[in-house]
Order: C-alpha cells, then structure tokens, then sequence
C-alpha cells in the first residue's frame, strides 16, 4: 500500500492538504456556514434562535422598518445604511491616512544606515506589546477634557493669558480616526519598508545616470517599485479597521457607531443572532467586494507574506 | 570644437573609511586621459579601484581630491543626470516594473523627448542589439544575455559621449561572454563613441581593448596597448598579474648600449645578450622574467643560455601542455603548444627526463626592484 502511494502523486498531494484542508473546514467553512443559516432565522422573544428561512434581517438592514413615528406600518429608515456607508468611509479615510504617514517613514527607515535600520524598526513594533485596548485606552487619556493635550493647551494659553475653554475631543468622529490610524500605522510601516528595502541601490543609480533627477527617480522607479508594499499595507488595514469595534467603544463612545459595534450590541446587548449574523456577512460581502476591486486594479502585495 | 580627450583624471584620490575605522585611498592619485573614441580597459583584481574610478567618472561618486574631466570640462560635483555620459552596470539595474520599450525609453523621456522620436531611437538601438520584437517584455522574461544587451541600449540610445560599462558580462558563460566580448567590440567601432570598460578579466580586457590600464591598490601600474602591457610589463606586478612569468632575482653584471649581462645566482648562471631599455646600472639588482611560452625545450644541449633540469610534472590542458622543470631547484613553467595530434603519452615529456631549456635573449625581460 505504501508503495502505491509513493507512486501516486495525487494521492499524495490529497494526503499533504488534508490537514490545511480539515482546519479550513472546521474553522471557516462551517463557522461561515453556522452564520448564513442563523442570519436567516428569527429571534423569539426570550432571544433564541427560530430556524426558518427569512430574509426579514437582510430587508432590515437595508431600511426597511416597522418601528415608523406617523403611525404607518412600514417606513424607510436609513439608520444602518448610514452605519455601513461610516465604516466604509472611516476605513477608507483610515487607510489614505496610514498610507500618507507610513510611506515617508518606511522609506526614511529604508535610507538610514543599516546598523540603525533594525533600532528604528523596533521602535515602530514596540507599541505593539502593549495590549490594543490600553493602547486606545491611552488615546483616552490624552483626548479627554481634562486630557494630557487640554491640559498643555490651558497651560500654554495660561501663559499668554489667553482665555482657554477646554476642546471637546473625546466621542467624536476624529477621535476615533486618530485612534484607529495610531493602532495600524505599523501594519502600513512594515510592508513598504520590507518593498522599499528590496530596492537596489543600483537602480537609483541607473535613474540618475539616464537623467533623472531625485523626484522623478521617485516618482518613476522608487514609488511604482513599493506599490506591492502600500498594496499589502492597504489590505491589512483597510480589511480590520471595517470590521473593529473597540476603537469606536473607547473612543467615540455612543456617537460614532460602526459595523462592528453594531454586531457586537446585536450579539450582546440586544441578544439577537440572527440579525447580528446578517450584518457580519453583509460586512464581509462589502469587504470582499472592495478588496476584489483594489486587487484587480493594483494586483495583490507580494509583502503580504512577509508581513 | 572636440576635445582631444572623452576623460581626464587628473591626480585623482579617492579616500573611503573602513568599517574599522581607519581612512583608505580606493583610488591614490590616479591620473590618466582617455581618447575619444578608444576602446578603454581599467583591468585589475577587486579592490584596486577600477569600479571607484569608473564611478568617479559617472558621478555616483566624487573625487576627495584631483578633478574628472569629461569632454574638457571639470565635473566637480556634477550630479550624474547632468554627465553626458552613461553606465551599463555589472547587475544590469534593469527597472522590473516597465518593459524592455519603457525602459530604453526612460532615458529619453527624462530628456523630454517627442513620442514619435523617442519610437524611432528605441526601435533602432534595438535592431544595434539585435533585439527587435521584445519590446513589449518585461526584463524578468529575458535570459541574462538579452537582459544584458538591453542594459547595453538603454545606455546607448542616449547616445553618450563615453559609455562606461563595469564587469557587464560577468553574470554570463564562458560562450556568450567570448561572443558578447566581440559584439561589444563591434559595436563600439561602428558607433566610435568612447568606451570605458571595466573588467578583473585578463583576456577579456586584451581582446576588445586598445588599451589597458592595469591597477593595484588604487594605483596605474600600467597604461598601454595589450601587445605593450604582456611584452613589455612596466613590473613585476604586471608582469606576474597579466598571464604568466618565470622570475629569477638577478644581478646586472655588465652594460652596453643596448645590451645587458645578467647573473642569476639560483641558477649560479648567466644570460647574455638582454635588449634593455635605459635606466639601468652596472651591478643593480633585478628580476628578471620571461614567459612561459617563450621557454623552449631542446633535445640536445646549447652554447649559449642553455639549462639543464629535470621535467617534474607535465599538465595537458588541451590547447597546450605545461612542463614544469626543475633547475636547480628552482621550478619553471613552460608552456608548449600540442601542434600536433597524438594520443600517446609517451610522446610527451615524462616525469623525471632530462630536458634542457633554452631562453632567447630577446625573449627575457629585466624589470626593475621596486
């Protein structure tokens, strides 16, 4: 038997897979399927799960209400819409963001001498030992009225004898954006670095030997060369900053309510599965859409791997 | 009106600090003038400073001291993308991200070139480099042999006044390489436009070059035709650096004219009859050289510089057979051309036969002690 095996290859190549093949199965396949089929059912009043086939969540989501103020039956009612068109927003915001703070960092680390490459790039992970709620936690800190930056603000203001009433920073749209650029920076950083290290010098060279000078290098060779890199960058942070909730919990408090607040209350709070279930795969199907769209125009980041 | 010289380095140094910390002259006042539409070679082992120099030259570098002059005019600190020159690199430094058409068309469009004309030069640098039809590849779809040739375009197409190129065919075999040494060579007589060529290969450099300039620790040991640089090495550097040389340490013993007597005290014998240059005095102490190939072996002893040894080891290597001799306990190379077909080994010399060489006067060299 086992010499019939060796011979056959796709019977080993079955065999190889088999393994990855049982740990997408029962960690994926059959969660996602666990979630279609509750997005589908009904809550009953003491928050279970009636199994049916409704598409009553979906219809939900998209605006259709029967809680209506002029008495009405059914009435539209934009209020998840709005939810989802701010987390495709903030996202999108987030990751032009990240990408116009990361790229000059990444590419300074990339251009410093290479005995001091490895301390800058430790610098850019060491916030990522501290847990990601302390970190927002700490954003917390700095933004709130009696904040680290309210308080240096009076104190300067204090100075010049300025009247100073404390900035309402805290639950508030840019508070969140703040937060949220903070905590994926370093998954923009690593990318186009690792892109932009790859670079060899002689290529710069080359550029300039042909008549190029330092920003047309730049814009011809250095920047379409890391575009794997941003690529790479962009799908690791647009994809987690759509589906986050705690950024938006800690720091835009009930103003600012995102996708991922939304699934989390349904799940939680409101005690009701089958609508949460809905609304994390309609958040996966906006995902998935965008990400086909930005990969087919730009091709998938090679640094995705390295990353 | 055209300078006389595509390149001048004047006295030019070029100091590096070690990672130990301790300053280094890569290139120590370095002087030489390239003429316009030469062949040049800058050949040497690594580190004695041909790819500083020729980076000097393009401006990836400045000199800590002396000046490069490019078509009479000093470079100071010229930026690269203002040299009318350009650089065919060892790695190719081809741009992945565009095809083989964008890049040989960068050069031009960085000049602000029209679309039509930008066409025109690009189709015809490639049909120089016989490449027509791969336009539209990406450089990773080429072997390294068309990689190189494009290399070879992009730089042309600019059409420089000098094309520097460093090791550009050390990343390919020995059959191309010979192929693409005379192709290069070709076309730098069809263009006349001056090449810099830099290169750790001997033969490489006698081939295509009209002449060579043989470095050393930063320094031009010598600067001349290949014919010049193997018959007339300047040294002992150059003598033992380019192909093959006997030494013997030697003492001059008398001194005419345009003659020499040398005693060799290893061989406890003399050579007579030396063409030498001027220079020289009655008793200096000397080395003298003389290739291997201009050894000869005869069967039966001779008057004058004759010596008598034993074969010690023979080598076949195909074009030749290399005889090693023992005088005196001292081993010589010679070198002789197998002009003849033969497969039996006892027509060879054998280990241990007494053989007696011969060296003509005009065949020895006398180099001065350093």
């Amino acid at each position: 038997m086992l010499k019939r095996l060796r011979e056959n290859k796709s019977a080993q190549g079955t065999l190889l897979a088999t393994p990855t093949m049982l740990w997408m199965i029962g960690l994926l396949i059959i969660p996602l399927l666990l979630t279609l089929v509750v997005s589908f059912g009904q809550r009953s009043p003491d928050g279970d799960v009636i199994y049916s086939f409704s598409l009553d969540n979906y219809i939900r989501l998209f605006g259709y209400s029967t809680d209506c103020d002029n008495g009405q039956a059914s009435c539209f009612d934009p209020l998840y819409l709005q939810i989802l068109w701010r987390s495709l927003t903030l996202a999108f915001n987030t990751t032009v963001l990240v990408i116009l703070l990361a790229y000059p960092l990444a590419y300074f680390i990339a251009r410093a001498h290479p005995l001091r490459r490895n301390t800058f790039l430790f610098m850019v992970l060491i916030p990522l030992w501290t847990n990601f709620v302390i970190r927002v936690y700490a954003w917390m800190m700095l933004l709130r009225t009696q904040g680290v930056i309210n308080l240096g603000l009076g104190w300067l203001a204090g100075l010049f004898n300025i009247p100073f009433t404390p900035l309402e920073m805290l639950y508030t749209p840019g508070a969140v954006l703040v937060g949220m650029v903070y905590e994926f920076l370093p998954f923009m950083i690593l990318p186009i670095y690792t892109s932009l290290e790859k670079i060899d010098n002689s290529l710069y060279e080359a550029a300039a030997d042909l008549g190029a000078n330092g920003l047309k290098t730049f814009a011809r060779v250095t920047l379409p060369l890391s575009m794997p890199g941003v690529v790479a960058g962009t799908i690791l942070v647009f994809i987690p900053v759509m589906g986050t909730f705690i950024v938006s919990d800690i720091l835009g408090g009930r103003q600012v309510i995102l996708v991922g607040n939304l699934i989390q209350r349904q799940f939680l709070d409101a005690r009701d599965p089958t609508f949460g279930s809905a609304a994390s795969l309609i958040l996966m199907i906006m995902t998935l859409i965008v990400t086909y769209f930005y990969t087919r125009k730009f091709g998938f980041g090679e640094e995705i791997v390295v990353a | 009106m055209a300078n006389e010289f595509a390149v001048e380095l004047q006295d030019v140094v070029k100091k590096f600090i070690t990672p130990e910390g301790n300053e280094l002259n890569a290139v120590d006042h370095v002087s030489m003038q390239i003429k316009n539409g030469e062949f040049f070679s800058m050949l040497g082992s690594s580190g004695c400073g041909k790819t500083t120099s020729l980076r000097m030259i393009a401006g990836f570098e400045w000199p800590t001291e002396g000046e490069v002059y490019i078509e009479g005019k000093a470079m100071g600190r010229t930026p690269p993308f203002q040299r009318k020159v350009n650089t065919v690199f060892q790695s190719y430094a081809l741009f992945q991200h565009l095809t083989v058409f964008q890049n040989i068309a960068f050069g031009l469009e960085m000049e602000g070139a029209q679309k039509d004309e930008i066409e025109k030069r690009v189709k015809h640098v490639l049909e120089m480099v016989q490449l027509t039809g791969m336009e539209r590849r990406k450089p990773k779809q080429l072997s390294g042999g068309q990689q190189q040739r494009i290399a070879v375009a992009r730089a042309l197409v600019k059409v420089p006044d000098v094309l520097l190129l460093d090791e550009p065919l050390g990343a390919l075999d020995l059959k191309l390489r010979k192929d693409m040494q005379l192709e290069l060579k070709a076309l730098q007589q069809q263009l006349g436009i001056t090449f810099v060529y830099v290169t750790h290969d001997q033969e490489e450099a006698m081939t295509m070059s009209d002449r060579i300039a043989v470095m050393s620790k930063g320094k031009v040991q010598q600067l001349g035709a290949p014919v010049e640089i193997y018959e007339r090495p300047a040294n002992k550097f150059v003598a033992d650096f380019i192909g093959d040389s006997n030494f013997f340490e030697g003492r001059i013993k008398s001194l005419s004219k345009e003659e020499a007597v040398v005693f060799i005290p290893d061989l406890n014998a003399e050579v007579t009859g030396i063409p030498v240059s001027q220079g020289l005095v009655n008793g200096e102490e000397i080395t003298v050289s003389i290739r291997p190939e201009k050894v000869l072996i005869s069967e039966k002893p001779m008057n004058q510089n004759t010596f008598s040894g034993k074969v010690t080891n023979t080598v076949y290597i195909g074009t030749d057979t290399h005889v090693y001799v023992d005088l005196m306990g001292k081993r010589v190379k010679v070198f002789e051309q197998n002009r003849i077909s033969r497969l039996d080994p006892g027509s060879f010399y054998t280990v241990g036969q007494d053989v007696t060489l011969v060296m003509m006067p005009e065949n020895v060299l006398v180099l001065k002690k350093e």
